[in-house]
């Protein structure tokens, strides 16, 4: 049967993910958009609030199951605070769920854990491409198979955290299909290339990634010899990306509405004007609608329903309009206010744009 | 705990109205909408038939089953599945929807403002022998999106205990249907005090056959030819004392008023449900006529790797699929009683702007096709169009949703 109501341990996830939006993202997201930093100790307060970890069973050190959907609930609480200060806390979460989903037992145990256990450490993956139809499933990077290795070659782009990386994983085309390789730090032929700059989530450091035939042991093959069904990974990447969406056009929402109670112009508030209520009207509305969207593909996700993935795929598809279209308004509320970098919505709209890109940058 | 499973008794319903929907609306569709003004009795007389023989499974929540629900803490579902309904009826045929006995705007009415004896009265009859339709008319010609302006009056003779009212309403869904062609009633809004605005508006039922009423005119149509939109006139039209909905006193507060416009709350995700039915009947037959012309449509490409169709497919399926999800949330509230003055207004606004484009461009996407009357997508995108029109325009959805969301009355924001 329908319902619409998180259960009592979702909404404390929501409450614990949005009071650390509230007191700690914010405050230090336009700082670290201007510095291209994230201060470490807010990452480790961050870490420590235990959102990845309350999605890992206690066999892998966590303290609970896996539900996507509980994911994106707390991701776009943390989104609403800042997109780049939510990838960054998460970015270890790129390398864990992804083997959590597909990996083989001995994977599980031999990763997981020092991850999950430890502080904040630098884990990450390598997915996006240099490519204007740059697409998870046909990706240019290859693996090829060498003996008791396989052999990686390519090159990636907006790796977070890649200069730091204790091990990435690298998503390679394979026979045509996308695998994922668990690449640890150090190995041969692993060049870590410049810091990206980007229109928005500068906070968030990535880099680019040169794979010249790096070698990694064939039992690094995530899933093991047999390898693995690469669908319910882009899935979970394409609601999660959805899920940062909805946060970020909701923080721009949110303040727009409160900016234009305040905001006094020719004889009334500028939110008693049509024109700007009109638009405040459909933003809500177009927020809300895409957040459900993202739900269902979740709530799909975790069911294992056959029409998961298009969901998943939906949803993004959606987020993608809504997130331009709720932070341009944002920045046109505000008028010339909104396009000066005091105020965050400017910030929002940079960031609004990324997700028709950045598939593969956060997994919830 | 959140869940987007659908209930067997949406399942159930979902497949017992496709069969109608498949059988009896589709096949008849076209004829109907050609020959405006004759009425679909087929339809009619097995709707009427069905609903009663399913009893609870009608179209108007059954209350008894709501409130056995409610004892034995089971969560209600009625509006949920009521969606449901009609977004598959709708599916069928938007027209024939509101061709749908039993229901309809006016036993709503009854069933939100009346008293226990009133509804006692007034629902009880819906389940006779002889289908039965009832209707409301609010829209005056002068009197559109601002219904405290009506200027239809109520007056009570005090020798008789009977109201007199007096006025003209347009626009009125099946009023011929629940005043002409059978023994339904209509549910008429008048003032009791034109001086007293909002608080004077209170609201009458009168059957059909009462003297003093007469239907004035009947509409022509862009779409939903089949559903009968007429203008009521009333002289002197009298009818008994307790046909009064609600309080008969005028008070200073508009708490009667309010009261109407809560219905809304329920009407509007409701009719959204309809526009959504009839966005997701284009969808579905737009990928098939495609298909049948050789165009494959590939699932999950990134954007930058689709053909323009492909793409315009795609956003067509994710507006409806969000916009339906807008719906039921907001009718789920209805169902939980939570205040959802917000969130059905919301679903109004982007399920008439949805409906509306996806139909539009189901028209586009098959060239000559899609212009013809060969085929449904023409109608559709004509019927589709009144879910941004009745039940609130979309601009007056958007000055409901912005209010609530604002913390605004309507002094602050008009
Ligand atoms: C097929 C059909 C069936 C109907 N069925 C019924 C029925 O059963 N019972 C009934 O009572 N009525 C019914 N109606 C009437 C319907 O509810 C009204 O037509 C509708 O509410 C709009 O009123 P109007 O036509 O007078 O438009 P107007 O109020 O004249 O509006 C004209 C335009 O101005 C806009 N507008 C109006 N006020 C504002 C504002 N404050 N701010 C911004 N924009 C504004 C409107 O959105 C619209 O675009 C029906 C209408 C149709 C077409």
């Amino acid at each position: 049967m329908y319902s619409f109501e998180p259960n009592e341990e979702q909404k404390m996830l929501i409450d614990v993910a949005k009071r650390y939006a509230e007191t700690d993202l914010r405050p230090a997201a336009h700082e670290a958009e201007e510095e291209g930093i994230f201060d470490p100790k807010l990452i480790e307060k961050g870490w420590e609030l235990g959102i990845l970890q309350a999605s890992i069973p206690d066999t892998y050190g966590g303290f609970g199951d896996r539900s996507l959907l509980t994911s994106v609930l707390a991701l776009e609480e943390l989104a609403v605070g800042d997109m780049a200060g939510a990838l960054s806390i998460l970015a270890p979460s790129l390398f864990v769920t992804p083997i959590l989903i597909a990996g083989t037992e001995e994977q599980k145990t031999n990763w997981i854990p020092p991850v999950i256990e430890a502080e904040w450490k630098a884990y990450t993956a390598a997915m996006i491409e240099y490519a204007y139809d740059y697409d998870p499933n046909e990706l240019k990077t290859t693996a090829t198979l060498d003996g008791d290795s396989y052999l990686l070659k390519g090159e990636k782009r907006f790796v977070p955290f890649a200069d730091q990386a204790e091990a990435i994983i690298v998503y390679a085309n394979l026979d045509g299909k996308t695998q994922g390789f668990i690449v640890p730090k150090g190995l041969e032929g692993l060049e870590v290339g410049e810091r990206e700059a980007t229109l928005g989530t500068n906070g968030l450091q990535t880099f680019s990634l040169v794979l010249d035939n790096v070698k990694v042991p064939k039992a690094n093959r995530l899933g093991g010899e047999a390898g693995h069904d690469f669908a319910p990974i882009l899935a979970a990447a394409q609601t999660s990306l959805a899920a940062v969406a909805v946060g970020v056009a909701r923080a721009s929402f949110e303040y727009a509405r409160d900016y234009s109670k305040e905001r006094f112009v020719l004889g009334s508030f500028i939110a008693q004007k049509q024109s700007i209520a009109f638009m405040i009207a459909e933003m809500a509305a177009e927020v809300e609608a895409i957040r459900l969207l993202t739900w269902e593909a979740a709530y799909m996700l975790d069911k294992g329903e056959e029409t998961a993935a298009h969901s998943a795929y939906l949803a993004l598809m959606g987020a993608i309009d809504m997130a331009m279209m709720v932070t341009d308004r944002g920045v046109q509320i505000l008028g010339g206010h909104g396009y000066i970098r005091e105020h965050p919505v400017e910030l929002w709209f940079r960031n609004g744009r990324g997700i028709a890109s950045l598939t593969g940058l956060v997994m919830g | 705990m959140i869940s987007f499973e659908k209930s067997k008794a949406v399942v159930q319903a979902q497949y017992l109205i496709q069969t109608v929907a498949d059988n009896m609306m589709r096949p008849v569709s076209r004829y109907f909408d050609e020959e405006e003004g004759e009425i679909p009795w087929d339809y009619i007389e097995f709707m009427h038939g069905a609903l009663r023989q399913m009893g609870s499974a009608s179209l108007t929540p059954d209350h008894e089953k709501q409130k056995e629900a409610e004892k034995a803490k089971k969560p209600r579902q009625a509006y949920v599945v009521m969606a449901h309904q009609i977004e598959m009826l709708s599916w069928g045929d938007v027209g024939f929807y509101l061709c749908t006995p039993r229901g309809g705007l006016g036993s709503a009415a009854v069933e939100s403002a009346g008293t226990p004896e009133q509804k006692d009265k007034f629902l009880s009859i819906l389940n006779g022998e002889k289908p039965i339709f009832t209707s409301m008319a609010i829209t005056e010609a002068d009197a559109g999106s601002d219904n405290s302006a009506i200027r239809a009056t109520a007056v009570l003779d005090e020798e008789t205990n009977e109201w007199i009212l007096n006025g003209e309403k347009i626009f009125v869904t099946a009023g011929r249907l629940s005043m002409e062609n059978t023994e339904g009633y209509t549910v008429i809004w008048a003032s009791l005090d034109l001086e007293a605005g909002r608080s004077g508006i209170r609201s009458f039922v009168v059957p059909a056959g009462t003297p003093g009423f007469k239907i004035a005119k009947k509409e022509e149509k862009l779409g939903i030819r089949v559903s009968d939109t007429v203008t009521f006139v009333l002289e002197d039209c009298r009818v008994p004392y307790d046909h009064i909905l609600g309080n008969p006193k005028i008070e200073k507060s508009t708490e009667g008023f309010k009261g109407a416009m809560q219905t809304f709350n329920v009407t509007r995700p409701l009719v959204a449900a309809t526009g959504l039915g009839v966005a997701r009947a284009a969808l579905e037959e737009v990928k098939k006529m495609l298909e049948e012309q050789g165009v494959v449509l590939r699932d999950g490409l990134p954007r930058n790797k689709m053909t323009s169709i492909e793409r315009d497919v795609i956003d067509m399926e994710r507006m409806v699929r969000s916009s339906w999800l807008l719906t039921l949330k907001a009718i789920w509230m209805s169902d939980n009683k939570i205040s959802n003055a917000k969130e059905s207004a919301m679903s109004k606004l982007h399920a008439g702007d949805v409906s509306s484009k996806v139909t539009q461009k189901a028209v586009e996407l098959l060239g000559p096709m899609g212009y013809s009357r060969e085929f449904l997508l023409e109608k559709w995108m004509r019927d589709a169009k009144i879910t941004d029109i009745y039940e609130g325009t979309g601009q007056i959805n958007r000055l409901v949703a912005a209010r609530a969301i604002l913390g605004y009355r309507g002094k602050d924001l008009r």
